[in-house]
């Protein structure tokens, strides 16, 4: 059992083209930890040193992670994590 | 280019009339690969304001797992601007981020005309694409 993990179109350049990839961890900071060993990149486009990018969407199951702990929001084995670009501007 | 028929066109623009003076955004959703806008899909715009836009993300959730269900892809994703002229803002620029996408943008400034212009925007450069309104894709 793993997290899955699903990569809107824009990162998939990223995952070798992947829709979903599979990574473990107990927070969130970890799992994205985890995914950027395999795939070098990727936890730079989610995160800065502020926490999450303003410019991405991360939902945990269905539940929006902004609204839950941020990056340490808790996830374990059978979770699905979805990332979406955030679709806004002025 | 943007080929896209007149009922949604209208659509758009009813739309951005009926948010003035907010932003009002949205998506048209079409077969994976098609190029073809084909289903309207209004949002709320979660920041309810005249000067900035931002799709719910609870919303968005949903709309992308029902394009993703229906293999389908947001072939255009557009907003207004309700002071100034249909072109993308530095926001926008940075924002945009589904690079198959026309980015349409329609402009309320004028009582009785709507300004309407559509782009690609990839990795920060925005290109203006001819549009081409047609009465019904067959």
């Amino acid at each position: 059992m793993a997290i899955e993990v699903r990569i809107p179109t824009i990162l998939r350049n990223l995952t070798g083209g992947d829709k979903a990839v599979e990574g473990k961890g107990g927070t969130l900071d970890e799992l994205f930890g985890d995914l950027d060993t395999r795939h070098p990149g990727l936890r730079d486009r989610l995160v800065d040193d502020k926490g999450l990018r303003k410019f991405v969407n991360v939902y945990l199951n269905d539940e929006d992670v902004r609204f839950l702990g941020g990056l340490e929001t808790s996830v374990a084995d059978g979770d699905s994590v979805t990332i979406l670009p955030a679709v806004a501007g002025g | 280019m943007l080929t896209i028929e007149r009922a949604m066109v209208d659509r758009i623009v009813a739309h951005a009339r009926a948010d003035h003076p907010d932003e009002a955004c949205g998506v048209i959703a079409g077969a994976l690969g098609s190029d073809r806008p084909t289903r309207f899909i209004p949002m709320v715009n979660a920041e309810r304001s005249p000067t900035f836009y931002r799709f719910d993300s609870h919303e968005q959730l949903k709309v992308w797992r029902e394009m993703d269900d229906r293999d389908e892809e947001p072939v255009v994703i557009y907003h207004s601007h309700t002071a100034t002229e249909a072109y993308p803002s530095r926001t926008d620029i940075s924002y945009a981020a589904e690079p198959n996408a026309h980015y349409v943008l329609v402009s309320t400034r004028d009582d009785d005309s709507t300004e309407f212009r559509s782009y690609r925007i990839l990795d920060g450069e925005v290109t203006e694409e001819e549009v081409t309104v047609v009465e019904s894709y067959v």
